[in-house]
């Protein structure tokens, strides 16, 4: 453990941690852009610059480990102008589109914007324009929007290990894109999207569908699989629009393909509201006491004809723990039969 | 009866095969050489045998090819040699023994070399850089010997920080400090890295030390690594230097061969071994966490530091990475000593610095000064003035991360602090020479076309704030420039600058910054007069024929790319300002002078 | 073409070579650095295409389009600038009919480049022929040299 002060506060901290997690300890905000907590540091946002004691720069709090005795400053007229300075270089060659943008309301640099009270920007100049699109089903890629902070870049590598875009080019004309510009092929896990400070990164399917503030947040488990990841539904009017999940779960927000965009079955017009019995070859809506009388006459029928192993069990992947325990049970007792599986078991 | 071989008596004919001697045709005059002497053994029977060497660069490029010709005790020096002329220095010279005086060095090659202190290119241009013998000749890997036999490690870095020698690269940090770094720093496996990545435009003395004596920068390698306790070792070279690459490989070869390098060297029990790696073009891979990434494989981009590459370097192992130029100084120091050493040079600056003096001086080259000599005796005593004796205006030191020092203050010692002071570097030791000819609002913005290009991208002030520097120089530069403009420069210049990740956004504003305090009316005038002082900036400019010296040659015309020129012959002519794009072909091409540019 | 690849990375696996090494290679045997190059050592070697593509954009060594016959580099390095490399740069852009630099000529014949510096200072400004380095020149003097080249190619393809 060291001691550190910051701002004037004291406190002693595990010795590794970073200026900007000991700042967090003592309940000291500094602003961010590329920094996040489950990703390796970066640095090149230059937003969370402190003062310490005995050094002749500014340093990033987000790379900079503590040290016994370290006296660091988060804010002062000069840090607050340079974290000024960048905020307009950044802003300098970012769409300025906020009221058509997706992420208006839910935006890190439109966040830091308003707080810093960014209206005139001195540094007006050439932009990054992109004329094309991305032509993959379900990430939007403004990458006018995007302000290099790599954050995409790190979660597809170090968390997924997929590694479908890095950094590309360099200096001004540098972007972040799939190998030879070609359109996003990946798993589509849509991690990226979820760490994306700005509009850069955004979900086709929830294109124009409501702003954060309209939303209803409804907190569930994952039906896809036994993984039971939580996920957090964005609802307007009785709508799912848009599925995520918060970084205090079990899962630590991450989702899969399947988790974070398969959700559109959950108000399709095709779904099954009613059992179905197919009676001469067509199938008849039925009530369940009607359904699962036939089921088990059929079991039991097959039972005491041919015996028990006759019949076999096959659950699926998307009933949870328990459920999938009841059926084996089921299997097991009831009808009396070791044949049982499930899709999942590979 | 021929005199048998051995018996003849020997002479050298010493040809420079640096890059500058190659361009100017040095393989040439060798094979011009060659075939000269064999024309003329057809007719008669020569009285000597001669041998020919190849050396590396000595440093006056502007007189190349520089040829010497070593005759027993007597050595004589031809400068701008030409193949044509190797067959009559070899029928009146060789033959006759008469020195071909027209093409012997003249006064301004002693002037360029009185001030000068050679260590590191005494050897550069006098021995074959591709024979590892005449290295050893000349007491090379003596040092290396020396150390494992009489030295402990630490003795080694307490003799390199008693020599009180400074990175070379640009920053000057202490070097013997670096290495104590490097020793205490915890781990098994550490690396010493050569920063052969000269990447300053301007500068080209690690190309000319690796290109004229290769195993100099090798030994300097040994010391260092067996000072922090590493047996491997990278060189990071810039693929945009074949010649280099391929004397380094040779060098290495050779080492190989005598068992310098590899295993147990010399018996002691201490063994090292080299390889390189190829840059492939990105100026910000001369920083050293960026070098790092480089080597690795990665894009080069800058790392934060802490940790420094001291502690976490190359593959996460303690690494010590220094340049070619500091390098190179290790064996000598190691050779003659660190008292030697210090006793050269200012209180905090000690030794030679090799700077390459280019732009606008009549003597042109490399040369290698004591640290503390006066600017002005560079330009003036070394450098011999400005070409067409035009008036001298500023002097370019560090490269892109420099600044521009003007005429009052070329009293100022050349050193790490005093440079400082005066708002440049001394960098990597480019120092070019501007004459009243050159903008200086030109010369900054082409320093920010330059950071503004090899900026990595990593972090927002370098790769947005250097193109907006640059944006808003373009526009004074084109007559578009505002009122504000200087103070917007200096606010975004201050914010780059302290906001940066590495060296390169750090510095990058310098050229600005020190153009700005010594220069400031000339950036008022572009962008309150829409004029350009210098007569460089092209937009500023308007061309105009003057009647009365025109004598209707028609040479204007026809130079001018655009058409924008008419007139009938012997009468004056005319340019439309339309049709005019400024490129001035018709005021260069004009022998009358009656080309006017405003 | 996969036999270069191959033996290319069995050169990597020796040399405990890297993305660069790779790439310096590909470009070295084939002259720049096709698409089906990176996409097949991705394959070999499991690294994801997209390192080889942030190295290739990085580094201002590595082309993705073959370039010309000829490769005509002006130096507009520092002390070249001031002795007006631009001035060359522009006439060559004029000469091969270019309208930027890192283009190539239709017929294949020339890629014009502007290098930074290559430590040739003193014999300032320098223009690059196919590597070989002329010295002092003038924006004259390299439309002759390019005048020869064409002369002679157009010879050779008669």
């Amino acid at each position: 453990m060291v001691k550190v002060t910051i701002d004037g506060k004291t406190a002693t901290v595990p010795e590794g941690i970073t200026v900007l997690d000991a700042a967090k300890r003592l309940h000291i905000t500094i602003p961010t852009l590329c920094h996040h907590p489950k990703l390796s540091p970066f640095g090149g946002c230059r937003l969370c610059l402190v003062e310490i004691k005995g050094v002749p720069r500014p340093v990033t709090s987000c790379t900079t480990p503590v040290a016994d005795g370290m006296e660091a400053t988060t804010t002062s007229p000069n840090l607050e102008n340079l974290r000024r300075t960048v905020l307009e270089l950044v802003l300098s060659d970012h769409p300025n589109d906020c009221m058509v943008c997706e992420r208006a309301g839910d935006c890190t640099l439109q966040e830091l914007a308003y707080s810093y009270g960014i209206r005139e920007n001195r540094f007006e100049g050439e932009r990054r324009t992109y004329a094309k699109r991305d032509g993959n089903p379900f990430i939007e890629r403004d990458m006018e929007k995007c302000i290099m902070c790599g954050r995409c870049v790190k979660v597809c590598e170090e968390v997924e290990g997929v590694g479908a875009i890095d950094f590309a080019y360099r200096g001004f004309k540098s972007k972040i894109c799939p190998p030879f510009e070609r359109d996003l092929d990946c798993e589509f896990c849509g991690q990226c999207v979820a760490v994306c400070p700005t509009g850069a990164l955004t979900g086709k399917l929830w294109k124009q569908k409501g702003r954060q503030k309209d939303v209803r947040e409804v907190e569930t488990t994952c039906g896809y699989c036994g993984c039971g990841c939580n996920l957090t539904l964005h609802v307007k009017g009785n709508e799912v629009t848009r599925v995520d999940s918060k970084a205090e779960t079990l899962n630590e927000g991450w989702l899969c393909v399947k988790g974070r965009f398969g959700y559109s079955f959950i108000g399709s017009t095709e779904r099954l509201t009613t059992p179905l019995i197919r009676r001469e070859g067509k199938l008849e809506p039925a009530s369940w006491d009607e359904a699962l009388d036939y089921v088990a006459g059929r079991l039991k029928g097959i039972k005491e004809e041919h015996g028990s192993d006759a019949l076999a069990g096959l659950s699926s992947a998307r009933c949870t723990n328990e459920e999938n325990y009841l059926f084996q049970k089921l299997i097991r007792a009831a009808i009396g039969t070791n044949n049982v599986d499930h899709c999942a078991r590979y | 009866m021929n005199q048998s071989e051995e018996n003849k008596k020997k002479v050298i004919v010493r040809v420079c095969i640096g890059t500058g001697g190659l361009a100017a045709g040095g393989k040439e005059v060798i094979e011009a050489f060659k075939k000269a002497i064999a024309d003329f053994c057809v007719d008669i029977d020569l009285d000597f045998t001669c041998h020919y060497q190849k050396v590396g660069c000595r440093g006056f490029c502007a007189r190349d090819v520089l040829v010497d010709v070593v005759d027993g005790d007597t050595s004589v020096t031809y400068q701008g040699i030409k193949p044509d002329i190797a067959k009559r220095i070899v029928e009146e010279h060789l033959i006759k023994g008469e020195p071909v005086k027209e093409w012997l060095i003249d006064d301004s090659y002693h002037a360029f070399h009185a001030k000068q202190l050679k260590i590191l290119l005494k050897d550069c241009g006098t021995i074959d850089p591709e024979d590892i013998h005449a290295y050893v000749k000349v007491g090379g890997y003596d040092a290396i010997k020396k150390i494992l036999s009489s030295m402990i490690p630490e003795d080694v870095i307490a003799e390199i920080k008693a020599s009180g020698i400074r990175g070379r690269g640009g920053a000057g940090f202490p070097t013997g400090v670096k290495w104590e770094a490097c020793r205490k720093a915890p781990g098994d496996v550490k690396y010493i890295v050569c920063n052969a990545d000269e990447g300053d435009p301007g500068a080209f003395m690690d190309r000319s030390i690796i290109e004229g004596n290769p195993h100099s920068v090798i030994e300097g390698m040994m010391i260092a690594a067996y000072a922090v306790g590493s047996n491997l070792g990278y060189v990071y070279i810039r693929a945009e230097y074949p010649a280099a690459v391929d004397r380094l490989k040779l060098a290495m070869a050779q080492a190989h061969e005598m068992g310098y390098l590899g295993n147990n060297l010399f018996g002691s029990g201490f063994s090292f071994d080299l390889r390189i790696k190829l840059g492939a073009g990105a100026f910000v891979c001369g920083e050293e966490t960026a070098l790092i990434a480089s080597i690795e494989g990665e894009r080069g981009m800058p790392r934060a530091k802490p940790p420094f590459p001291v502690q976490k370097g190359l593959w996460g192992k303690p690494t010590v990475i220094n340049n070619v130029e500091t390098l190179s100084n290790i064996p000598y120091i190691i050779r003659n000593g660190a008292a030697w050493y210090s006793s050269i040079g200012t209180e905090k600056s000690k030794g030679t610095k090799v700077f390459a003096l280019t732009g606008k001086v009549k003597n042109t080259g490399l040369i290698e000064v004591p640290m503390g000599i006066r600017l002005g005796e560079i330009i003036y005593d070394i450098g011999g003035g400005i070409i067409g004796d035009k008036k001298f205006k500023a002097v370019q030191t560090g490269g892109p991360s420099g600044g521009c020092i003007p005429a009052e203050l070329l009293d100022t010692p050349v050193d790490y602090e005093s440079l400082g002071r005066v708002g440049s570097i001394i960098g990597s030791g480019g120092m070019v020479v501007l004459d009243e000819t050159n903008c200086m609002v030109n010369i900054a913005k082409f320093f920010l076309e330059f950071t503004q290009a090899e900026s990595c991208g990593k972090c927002v002030p370098c790769r947005i704030g250097t193109k907006r520097l640059l944006e808003i120089l373009d526009r004074i530069t084109k007559g578009l420039g505002r009122e504000g403009d200087i103070e917007l420069l200096e606010g975004l210049c201050a914010g780059v600058k302290s906001a940066s990740l590495c060296g390169l956004g750090q510095t990058a504003p310098n050229p600005i910054l020190s153009t700005l305090k010594y220069f400031r009316s000339e950036y008022e005038t572009h962008i309150r007069e829409k004029k350009c002082p210098a007569k460089v900036c092209k937009d500023l400019l308007t061309y105009s024929i003057i009647d009365a010296a025109c004598t209707g040659c028609g040479a204007c015309k026809r130079a001018c790319p655009a058409g924008a020129i008419s007139g009938e012959k012997k009468k004056p002519h005319r340019i439309d300002p339309e049709m005019c794009i400024k490129c001035g072909a018709c005021f260069d091409t004009c022998k009358f002078a009656s080309v006017d540019r405003e | 073409m996969s036999e270069i690849l191959d033996d290319i990375i069995a050169r990597y696996r020796e040399k405990d070579g890297n993305v660069i090494f790779l790439l310096q290679e590909t470009q070295e045997a084939l002259g720049y650095i096709p698409e089906e190059a990176v996409g097949y050592f991705s394959k070999k070697l499991e690294i994801p295409s997209s390192r080889f593509f942030g190295v290739v954009t990085f580094y201002s060594q590595f082309h993705l389009k073959p370039r010309g016959k000829n490769i005509i580099s002006v130096c507009c390095g520092t002390a070249c600038h001031v002795k007006g490399g631009s001035k060359i740069a522009d006439r060559v852009l004029r000469d091969l009919a270019l309208s930027a630099e890192g283009e190539t000529t239709e017929d294949g014949k020339f890629t014009f480049e502007i290098v930074r510096c290559v430590g040739a200072c003193s014999i300032a400004p320098v223009v690059l022929v196919n590597n070989r380095a002329y010295a002092e020149m003038s924006a004259d003097g390299t439309s002759k040299i390019l005048r020869e080249i064409k002369k002679k190619e157009s010879d050779e393809s008669k």
